[in-house]
This record gives C-alpha cells, sequence and structure tokens, in this order.
C-alpha cells in the first residue's frame, strides 16, 4: 500500500448533542481507534470550536500528523474551516477528509441509535482508509475575471453593484422589470429614519448610473449559465418592450442572486379578503401616499382602520406548506403607518389586532409612539382568530381581547388592513438555471445561516436580501454587502484556487486505446508519447475532475485523484464490514 | 439471524443529489441506518466495477443518486451513468446475481422526500430478492 506508515489523527464530534443525542460517539471513537494508521483519535463537543481546532493543530505538530479525519457535519460547512486549519498546522489540507455523521447518520437516524452508531464507525472507518490512500496536493489556479453579475435590482441588489463597482469590479445588473427599486420604489416614508422609499430607490438608481462599470439591463433575465466560479459563460435575454428581443452574452467570476419577495395574497375570503374595504398591507401604504388631507378608499372616507396582524406567516396547525415563519418586517411596518397615518389625518382611529408584537431591537420605539399616537392594541390567540363581518356598508372584526381577559369585542371599521407578510417570489426560471437549492420555505438556501449566510451550495453564486428570507430593507443591504465581500475577495485577487482532485492517467498501464479522449467533455486528455509508446494525458487545467474518463477505460489507467480504484475500494470494503451484532 | 436489512451502498455527488441527502437528514426523514453513502464528483465517474466489489463485498444493492439534468459537470451525464448501471448489471448476471441488485434515479440538490422514498422502496424491492449471494457464479456465499 503506502510505503512509510501513515499518522492519521481522527477526531469525532459530539456536535452539542446534535449527533451524541443519537450516535454513542465514545463507542465510535473505541471502535477506530485501533485501525491501521490511526495515531491520535479522541472526541470532541464542538470540533469546530477554537479550543478543539487549537487541540488538532497541536496533535498535527506534536505527532507529526500527515492526515486528519473529522467526523462531523456535511462538508457543505466545515471541509473549509478543517482545511484551512490543516494548512495552519503545516498539514497538506487535501490531506484531511470530512465524515458526515450528522445530516447522513444522526439525524437521518434519530430513530435507530444502534443502526445509526454502527453505521457511523463504518463511515469514520471509510474516511480513515481513504486519509490512508491519499497523498499530498496542491491547488490548480484558474484565473477569475473582474465581473459580477447582479441578479435584481431592488434595494439589495443596487447597493451591492454600486458597491462592488467602487472595489474595481465590473458589474452587470439583470432587472426583469421595466424599472428598478423592487418593493422599495413602491414605498413613501419607510420606518425607521423616515427616508421616502421611491426617493432611496431613485438615487441608489442614479448613484448606480454614475458608475461607468456599472452596466443595466432592464426587462431582462439570465437565460443560461455555463462554466464555473471564476469564469462563468452566461446569456442574458433582453425584451425591451416593443422591440426584438436580443441576447447578450456575457462571462463573470460570480453571480449574486438579489431576487426579493412577493408580498403574501390572502385566500379568497381569509378574513373577507375580497370584499370591499379589506386591503393588504402593500394595498393600504399606497392610500397612505395617495391621501390628501383626507383617508380615502373607493371614494369613501376612512375614519376608522382595523389592523390584522400574522396574515400569511406564522400560520400553524398541520400541513406541508404552511408559512411557519414571522416576517419580520410587518409588525413594525404596520405600526410605523398607524403613526404616519394618525399624524397625516388627524382623527382617524387605529385598532391592531395583533398575535405578538415584534417590533424588535430599536423598532420598539415605533411600537411606543403608535400606541402615544392613539393607536390601540388588542391581542388575539393564534387558534382564535377576529372574524371579519360584513353589515351592510360597513365591517364588523370581532375578537376575543386577551388583554382585557378573553372578552369578546367587536368593532365596526371602514377600511380592514390586512397585515400581509413575505413570500417566496415565484422564480422557477432563475432557479433552473442556476441549480440554486430552495429550503421547504421556497426561499433561497444559504449553506449555514451563521457561518456561511450568503453563501450557496454553488460555488460562485451568492444570495442576499428578501429572497433569503424575510428581511427588512436594512437588513436586506446588510446581507447584500457581506455578498458584496465575499464575491469580491474572490474576484480581485484575479485567481482561484480550484481543488486539486484531477483526473491522472497511469502511464505505465496505459496503452492509448482512445477511448477516454471522446468520454472527457472538456477536452483535457491529450495523446503524448510514453518511452516507446504512447499513452494518455490529463491537462490539468482543463480537467474538471467529473470522472467522466474513468469507465471508459478498459486497464483502469485513468485514475481520479481523491476518488483512486483504491481509495474507493477500501471505503467499499469497511462500509461493507458488519458489526457483530447485525449478523 | 435477525430480520434482513438490505445493506445499500448509494454513490451520490458532491454538488447535487449529496445535499439532497443531507437536506433528508436535516429534515429528520428517515432511512433504514443499512445505507451508506459515498459521494463522488459525478455520477459519470462511478465504475462498474466498484459496483461489482460493492455487491461481492457484502452489500445487497448498489444506488446512484444520480445528477441527471442537474449535473454542472457532464452534459450528457444521465446516459452515461445509465451506460455504467447497465455495464454493471451485465458482470453481476455473469455471476449470476441479479441486476435489480443495482439502480439508478437523479436526485437532485433539494430531493429529500425523493430520496427517502427511494430507499424506502429498493429496501423493500431488496428484502423481496433476499440477501446477496455474494463471490463468483456458482458459489454462494451464505451471510456473516
Ligand atoms: C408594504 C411594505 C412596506 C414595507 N415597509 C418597509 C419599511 O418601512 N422599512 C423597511 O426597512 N422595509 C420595509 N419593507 C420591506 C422591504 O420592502 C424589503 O426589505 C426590501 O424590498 C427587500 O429588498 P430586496 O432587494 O431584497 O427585494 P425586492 O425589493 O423584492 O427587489 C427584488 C428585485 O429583483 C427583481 N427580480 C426578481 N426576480 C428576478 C429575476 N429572475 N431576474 C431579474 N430580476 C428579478 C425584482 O423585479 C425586484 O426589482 C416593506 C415591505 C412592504 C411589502
Amino acid at each position: 500500500m503506502e510505503e512509510k506508515k501513515r499518522k492519521i489523527g481522527v477526531y469525532i464530534c459530539h456536535c452539542g448533542g446534535n449527533i451524541s443525542d443519537h450516535v454513542d460517539v465514545e463507542e465510535v471513537r473505541r471502535r477506530i481507534e485501533k485501525e491501521y494508521g490511526v495515531t491520535v483519535a479522541k472526541t470532541s463537543m464542538f470540533t469546530c470550536s477554537d479550543a478543539s481546532q487549537n487541540e488538532m493543530m497541536k496533535d498535527i505538530q506534536e505527532q507529526g500528523l500527515d492526515g486528519m479525519v473529522v467526523a462531523s457535519c456535511s462538508p457543505k460547512l466545515h471541509l473549509t474551516t478543517f482545511r484551512n486549519l490543516s494548512t495552519r498546522a503545516g498539514l497538506n489540507p487535501f490531506q484531511y477528509v470530512q465524515v458526515n455523521i450528522r445530516e447522513q447518520c444522526s439525524w437521518a437516524h434519530s430513530d435507530d441509535h444502534q443502526g445509526a452508531t454502527c453505521k457511523a464507525a463504518n463511515l469514520v472507518g471509510a474516511g480513515i482508509e481513504k486519509a490512508l490512500r491519499q497523498e499530498a496536493l496542491q491547488p490548480i489556479r484558474v484565473t477569475s475575471v473582474k465581473r459580477v453579475l447582479v441578479i435584481g435590482a431592488g434595494i439589495a441588489g443596487l447597493r451591492a453593484a454600486i458597491e462592488l463597482a467602487d472595489l474595481g469590479v465590473e458589474v452587470f445588473v439583470v432587472e426583469r422589470e421595466a424599472r428598478t427599486g423592487g418593493w422599495v420604489a413602491e414605498l413613501g416614508e419607510m420606518f425607521p429614519a423616515g427616508k421616502v422609499g421611491s426617493e432611496l430607490a431613485a438615487s441608489l438608481l442614479a448613484e448606480a448610473r454614475k458608475r461607468p462599470n456599472v452596466t443595466l439591463f432592464l426587462n431582462a433575465e439570465l437565460a443560461e449559465k455555463s462554466g464555473h466560479i471564476g469564469e462563468f459563460e452566461l446569456a442574458i435575454r433582453v425584451r425591451p418592450p416593443g422591440l426584438a428581443e436580443e441576447t447578450v452574452r456575457i462571462q463573470v467570476g460570480a453571480m449574486l442572486v438579489t431576487t426579493g419577495f412577493a408580498e403574501y395574497e390572502p385566500k379568497p375570503g381569509e378574513y373577507a379578503f375580497g370584499q370591499p374595504g379589506v386591503v393588504t398591507l402593500s394595498q393600504f401604504e399606497k392610500l397612505l401616499q395617495e391621501g390628501d388631507g383626507r383617508l380615502l378608499h373607493q371614494g369613501r372616507e376612512v375614519r376608522t382602520v382595523a389592523f390584522i396582524y400574522c396574515v400569511g406567516s406564522r400560520q400553524c396547525g398541520e400541513g406541508e406548506d404552511l408559512n411557519r415563519w414571522c416576517s419580520r418586517f410587518c409588525c413594525s411596518a404596520a405600526c410605523h403607518q398607524a403613526v404616519l397615518a394618525a399624524k397625516r389625518f388627524p382623527g382617524l382611529r387605529s385598532y391592531h389586532f395583533y398575535r405578538d408584537m415584534r417590533t424588535y431591537g430599536k423598532f420598539e420605539t415605533i411600537y411606543e409612539e403608535a400606541g402615544k399616537t392613539g393607536s390601540v392594541f388588542l391581542r388575539f390567540h393564534e387558534e382564535r382568530p377576529p372574524r371579519v363581518e360584513r353589515d351592510g356598508d360597513s365591517l364588523r372584526v370581532v375578537v376575543q381581547d386577551l388583554l382585557t381577559g378573553g372578552d369578546e369585542v367587536a368593532l365596526e371599521a371602514d377600511l380592514v388592513v390586512l397585515v400581509t407578510g413575505m413570500t417566496a417570489r415565484a422564480n422557477d426560471a432563475l432557479t433552473r438555471v442556476l441549480k440554486l437549492p430552495l429550503g421547504a420555505d421556497r426561499f433561497y438556501n444559504e449553506i449555514h445561516p451563521k457561518l456561511r449566510p450568503v453563501e450557496t451550495v454553488i460555488d460562485g453564486v451568492y444570495i442576499a436580501g428578501a429572497c433569503q428570507g424575510p428581511k427588512n430593507a436594512g437588513e436586506s443591504v446588510v446581507s447584500s454587502l457581506a455578498a458584496v465581500a465575499k464575491a469580491a475577495a474572490l474576484l480581485i485577487k484575479g485567481y482561484v484556487d480550484l481543488q486539486p482532485f484531477v483526473a491522472y492517467v497511469r502511464a505505465d498501464v496505459c496503452t492509448w486505446c482512445g477511448k477516454c479522449q471522446p468520454a472527457c467533455p472538456y477536452g483535457a486528455i491529450e495523446k503524448v508519447a510514453y518511452g516507446d509508446k504512447e499513452v494518455a494525458r490529463v491537462i490539468d487545467v482543463l480537467c474538471k475532475g467529473c470522472g467522466a474518463c474513468l469507465p471508459p477505460c478498459p486497464v483502469d489507467a485513468t485514475q481520479l485523484k481523491g476518488y483512486t480504484d483504491g481509495q474507493v475500494e477500501a471505503m467499499i470494503d469497511v462500509l461493507a464490514r458488519e458489526a457483530e451484532h447485525e449478523r | 439471524m435477525s430480520e434482513f436489512k438490505p445493506r445499500i451502498l448509494v454513490f451520490s455527488t458532491d454538488n447535487v443529489s449529496d445535499p439532497g441527502i443531507d437536506l433528508a437528514g436535516r429534515n429528520k426523514m428517515h432511512y433504514p441506518a443499512s445505507v451508506f453513502v459515498v459521494s463522488l464528483p459525478c455520477s459519470s465517474g462511478v465504475k462498474p466495477r466498484w459496483i461489482v466489489r460493492a455487491i461481492d463485498r457484502g452489500f445487497d444493492g448498489v444506488f446512484i443518486a444520480a445528477d441527471g439534468s442537474d449535473c454542472s459537470l457532464v452534459p450528457d451525464c444521465t446516459r452515461r451513468t445509465a451506460a455504467t448501471v447497465a455495464a454493471a448489471q451485465a458482470l453481476l448476471k455473469e455471476r449470476s446475481l441479479e441486476p435489480a441488485r443495482v439502480k439508478m434515479a437523479a436526485v437532485c440538490s433539494v430531493c429529500a422526500e425523493s430520496f427517502q422514498k427511494h430507499m424506502a422502496a429498493f429496501s423493500e424491492a431488496l428484502r423481496k430478492l433476499g440477501p446477496s449471494q455474494r463471490g463468483p457464479a456458482g458459489s454462494v456465499a451464505g451471510r456473516g
């Protein structure tokens, strides 16, 4: 096998209890500690904690480890963390192997502790076999073009475009609509600070336009994508109204997805939605902006408004596609609109039917101000939501008010405002082109909500703003600037280090039958002389490491680094092994 | 012998099916703990000899959670993976083993539910076939 006996360090993570509640990690450690090549075998409450990382670094240096296995979560989360740790400690980062015993073991088998423990031991064993056969590798560098595509020109996208341009990156922005600004462009005075949304959107557009390195495509969508991080080849479809459709081809190094959200659309009849006098939050916002001296709805003056909160948010009960999330912005937005309404239309009465008041952080003062400007608050239980009844020309809201001991209160209102939440915007075509994963809530999914909040599983594609989940405007911009930092850090370097797990040819075995060459989708295989015979050779930078050249080779001369026959077969052998009690 | 739990080897792919399988775990969607996943860059890289080896060494079935049309590496990934499955099935037949022990289906990065269903259905199919008879044709090796 290998000439010199390898020294492998194995670390098994409790992940708080996420793993150890279902997998006996000590038992796993006992089962693998005697495996060939294992020099260190430890368990840790959190392998990703600073203390554990320091201990691993110390082990690498003091014990002279030349391979490491961490059995914890999905490689999507911490592969990079531990590779970086390896580099810092002087271990070749590609001799580190991540074993997933959380998503693919403890969580998937939380109903079978013994099965999960046996499986974890086998998975770790397979990881050790892989590490034993992993040579040191150097990354392959590809140039990255200093250009970014921003998809969606709402506040998140525009703000990102400006910032990227100022960092010296060339920016393309595609916006599906005929105008930029997203939802913010429609808004009047916004919370907090009271800036007018439409003015804010206009000033962002003006700023973007000032920059020569920003190109904006309106009525446009991303139609095709190929290539990879550093060098994506894209086709943008532009459909100017009344003009011929046009396809523009560009090359970018990274992409930001800032496609925003849709307002929840109440079902017909939900709180009498569809009847005159019942509107959504955004419809009310428009009435506020239009109202001149008097608040009017369909020609009639509104003197009493009833706000009903959590419409389309925090839905409870049974069912797959309920909107279980809190939409974050709406408590603050509704209170803010009530304050504006009270100031603009003296004498207007506002009644708020709410579940919990979530004017979190600094927005608490908006709630306070609403109270001071005459808003009255009535609290309902999630299982006893208010009823909206129509009585001739007027509407009545009936609720059991928890604040007055559950008394039934009935209230006449000229206008009922449903405080509608955020839902994912329908974006099937884009999702398909980018192959972006959606969460169960249908918003785009980041790799990790805390540690990698704007990255996706597609390298070089970042998400930001409300397309990720409910966010107010400020929060949307915070995430878009985070995505800017990630994208710029990648592109300004001018290169991306790609994984060195590429194919190679065992020249001694190869007899050039020519089968691998047409099997390679990237033209990465050439014929070269080797002694007095001809053999295949892999051109590193062209190889994407797909392994498509492996099956056609009749003599197993083509091999893929990190997935050699030796590695894969040794892993299969260990995984096939059954523990005593399983037989 | 306790109840027969078919041992299944799954070849998944780093960027497409593996995230889908992760999602199943994240959502606590259970499937048998006798399902083991080895992740590769792309299902076009699975070698027939690996599949045969898995059965030889004691797996009752091999499932390729293929990239399908989501593959960002190989345009005709599905066709190639299907060819690998056919080649492996031919090798199994030479050893008097049932070709139905190899199965492929596309599993996308959010296909948690479909993965769970595939595992249930494949386990059931393998239970009906019974434990694999390992070793070269003719030598019917028992389990354990
Ligand atoms: C009634 C109402 C009042 C609000 N009031 C406030 C407030 O006072 N304060 C506050 O902080 N927040 C408020 N918000 C929330 C605020 O609107 C959002 O936080 C903000 O709009 C999110 O910005 P975004 O850029 O992520 O998304 P969006 O504003 O939704 O912009 C997304 C953009 O992407 C485009 N797009 C979508 N799909 C594609 C595609 N496939 N290709 C190209 N382009 C695409 C869209 O056309 C749109 O222009 C309010 C929201 C509503 C509904």
